[in-house]
């Protein structure tokens, strides 16, 4: 019955949907003959409408919320600010985020270039590429509960007649080549590593197949003409590929940069933000919604908004600039 | 629940399976089975006259306790709707915590609540929708509860909720053959169970287990650990004091408390039997945690007595079985602190009909009736600290033992603290409890639960 119920709700939702899109298409078409500029209205306004309610507003209510205190009581100014900046914890949510913005865009671009170069033109490409590419089909929560599993821990004694077995892969490779398992997503702070990992593991699918196409775009006479200046190799790679795929390099390392930047689904995953590897997007979250305190979690949202934006704007400007090529 | 029972049990569960039938067919007089009924029809529902007739009445009742466990809630509540004429409609899910609190700011709240802690039942009376209990409700409560159970369902000063369900933290798992063949004896004091601890560690085990993940909740076994500790090392008004914040959180107390934990958690000699050194009670499920003591990997682990469902299917949970526990031992034989939780009957709705409810659910009867319901449909799972209660409705031995400690005169009852303290605080308090067992020191830990502490 409450199925039902369920469903019925449902079913009006998606039939008022309809009929609202129904309206504003017969007005469209009512006025197309009255003139471009009113019908352009009708098609901005609702998006608009939909921006300022579901976007403008929420940003500007977070950042207001970011100058008062834990209760949403008084005003405390810049303190949760200062927070951010100042208490150890919170410092290392800081530095956890500047270490993910660094290694993982540049590794994962780096790993996605040189595959992207070996095989291309090789027999096989196709099925080559694909291998790396699968991972992009995961979800980063269902990535991460795979890795979860890779770094798995149990003890091994070689005194102990038995122990228990490894489940985790690389545990198990550790204890093949005769060495002691690790707790690998305990030990601080090299555990940051290992999720960053995980991060790798699926955005370099993303750099190989979009820098793949840039290679394959770059014209052959000028590879032709390097050739015949004698130009091979480390060279050739030095000189006319990077210079030439140089803007698609820009915006693949920033779209992975703001990725890592936003970073959440493997942070919460993998370790809840505990043992040192929390970053700023899992630690807005449990400030708001575990520890009460969305003051904090809301300046922790605008300082992430604010990380953000001129990254976004350069992507885009390079975005632009690789189209106008 | 835990798939076992003793011989003893089946027969007490088909005498308590019976009586609760008899009751069932006393009750349901008055309809078209009249005529079937034979030993004084009205007799029980004699005991429902003064709720007077409530045909056509509807009571909601919004719980988070899902199936199994909801079917002998659902029944315990027949009786009632014999007698009266009411109906109850009982309704649960999962997301109930979060759930309860949108319904309740959104104006559309059950009519009843059952809610698992303090802190939630005080965050529901600040939205201003909640009732406060009748007259019966709370005569019912000073006669059959221990006064500290009536201060958890007030807030303020005003009593708002009856304690409906209750368990048992402050146990020990163990395995009863292991100890048999080694010569090991249940501890009374906490000498005892530091010798005990040395003594096993001396046979080249690691005594104690323990797994403190728990997803976003990770830590909070620890923190339970440590509750337990101040209630034993420090006295149940300083655990009080503390809790309330009258005392500092990382004052001498509660340091010398956590260190005591420490003794036993961050001790390479005595942890982690099965699992590795001190840091994998980090990354051990705490549902995991105890398990190592059927391989006899482990010896001793300390957990609530809800820990009874996470043995494998098929593994005794008795005395004489593969695993029991034992009550985890104070300074003194005597003294009797006792960590454990519960759940308040908490009311949206002041109609006579919800009020009758309420009252009933307060009642002695409803927790008897309750117990052999659970003992009937689910093999037990489930006690109450109503004195009322009547221990030949309990089948499970965990339930007995629970309810023998919990119901034991020189019992001192706290509820669990972390359920307690504000938000934020319980945040802070699981969050620093990890970060102790991998490596911090107690005073840092402490000071940054103190420090997180909101200021009011």
């Amino acid at each position: 019955m409450q199925l039902a119920e369920k469903f019925g709700t449902m079913m009006v939702a998606l039939l008022a949907f309809i009929a609202v899109i129904g309206l504003i298409l017969f007005l469209v078409a009512v006025l197309e003959k009255r003139g471009v500029r009113r019908v352009a209205w009708f098609f901005v306004g609702p998006t608009a409408l939909l921006l300022l309610v579901g976007l403008v507003y929420p940003a500007a209510r977070t950042v207001v919320r970011s100058f008062f205190d834990a209760a949403n009581d008084a005003f405390i100014g810049l303190d949760n600010y200062s927070a951010i900046f100042t208490s150890p914890d919170q410092l290392v949510v800081l530095r956890n985020t500047v270490l993910w913005v660094l290694v993982a865009p540049f590794v994962a671009t780096a790993v996605g270039l040189l595959y992207a170069i070996i095989v291309d033109g090789a027999r096989g490409e196709g099925f080559a590429k694909a291998l790396i590419f699968l991972p992009m089909a995961i979800s980063f929560v269902g990535a991460s509960i795979i890795w979860k599993f890779v770094y798995e821990y149990r003890f091994y004694d070689p005194d102990l007649a038995v122990n228990p077995q490894q489940i985790g892969l690389l545990n198990q490779v550790v204890v093949w080549l005769g060495g002691q398992p690790q707790q690998f997503l305990i030990s601080e702070p090299w555990n940051n590593l290992f999720l960053i990992v995980v991060m790798i593991w699926i955005q370099a699918g993303f750099a190989m197949t979009i820098l793949s196409a840039a290679i394959k775009a770059i014209p052959a006479d000028i590879v032709e003409a390097a050739r015949l200046d004698g130009v091979s190799g480390v060279r050739m790679f030095r000189f006319i590929t990077v210079p030439t795929i140089r803007p698609t390099l820009v915006v693949v390392l920033t779209t992975i940069a703001i990725g890592s930047l936003k970073v959440f689904d493997i942070v919460r995953t993998m370790t809840g933000g505990l043992f040192g590897t929390s970053v700023v997007a899992n630690e807005f979250f449990t400030q708001s919604f575990s520890a009460g305190n969305q003051g904090l979690g809301a300046a922790l949202a605008v300082l992430l908004f604010v990380l953000v934006v001129p990254i976004i704007v350069y992507n885009i400007r390079q975005l632009r600039a690789s189209e106008a090529r | 629940m835990n798939g076992t029972r003793t011989r003893r049990g089946y027969k007490a569960a088909a005498a308590a399976g019976a009586g609760f039938a008899l009751l069932l067919a006393g009750c349901s007089g008055g309809g078209g089975g009249d005529d079937d009924s034979t030993a004084e029809p009205s007799a029980d529902c004699a005991d429902f006259e003064s709720y007077g007739d409530l045909s056509g009445k509807t009571i909601s009742i919004y719980a988070g306790i899902v199936a199994p466990e909801d079917q002998p809630y659902i029944d315990s509540f027949k009786p009632f709707e014999d007698c009266t004429g009411a109906t109850v409609d009982y309704q649960a899910d999962k997301q109930f915590e979060q759930q309860i609190l949108v319904r309740a700011e959104a104006g559309n709240p059950p009519d009843i609540a059952i809610v698992p802690q303090p802190g939630l039942l005080a965050q529901l009376v600040g939205t201003g929708t909640v009732v406060a209990a009748g007259e019966g409700t709370a005569a019912n409560v000073d006669e059959f509860w221990d006064p500290a159970w009536k201060e958890y369902g007030s807030v303020d000063g005003t009593f708002y909720a009856a304690p409906s369900g209750a368990s048992v933290k402050s146990l020990v798992w163990y395995s009863p053959a292991q100890f048999e063949e080694n010569g090991w004896e249940i501890p009374t004091t906490l000498d005892d169970l530091q010798a005990l601890s040395d003594d096993i560690a001396g046979t080249g085990i690691r005594p104690w287990c323990a797994g403190i993940a728990s997803d976003a909740a990770t830590g909070w076994p620890v923190t339970d650990w440590m509750e337990d500790m101040m209630l034993r090392t420090a006295g149940p008004e300083v655990f009080d004091q503390w809790i309330a914040h009258e005392i500092p959180f990382n004052a001498a107390e509660p340091t010398a408390a956590l260190d005591a934990v420490g003794g036993y958690l961050k001790n390479d000699e005595y942890v982690n039997g099965g699992f590795g050194d001190v840091t994998s009670i980090a990354s051990t499920a705490f549902q995991d945690a105890g398990l190592p003591i059927l391989d006899g990997q482990c010896a001793l682990h300390r957990q609530a007595s809800f820990y009874a469902a996470n043995w494998p299917e098929g593994t005794e949970v008795a005395e004489d079985g593969d695993v029991f526990a034992f009550y985890l031992p104070s300074e003194t034989a005597d003294d009797r602190p006792v960590l454990g939780a519960g759940e308040f009957v908490t009311l949206f709705a002041d109609r006579p009909e919800v009020q009758a409810l309420a009252e009933f659910w307060s009642s002695d009867t409803w927790a008897n009736i309750k117990a052999q319901a659970s003992s009937e449909l689910t093999g037990g799972g489930w006690i109450t600290a109503n004195t009322g209660l009547d221990q030949e409705n309990l089948v499970n031995p965990i339930d007995i033992l629970s309810a023998d400690i919990i119901l034991d005169e020189n019992a001192v009852f706290r509820f669990d603290g972390s359920d307690r303290i504000p938000a934020a605080a319980n945040s802070a308090f699981w969050k620093e409890a990890t970060a102790w067992i991998t490596g911090q020191s107690t005073s840092d830990t402490l000071d940054k639960i103190e420090a997180a502490w909101p200021a009011s």
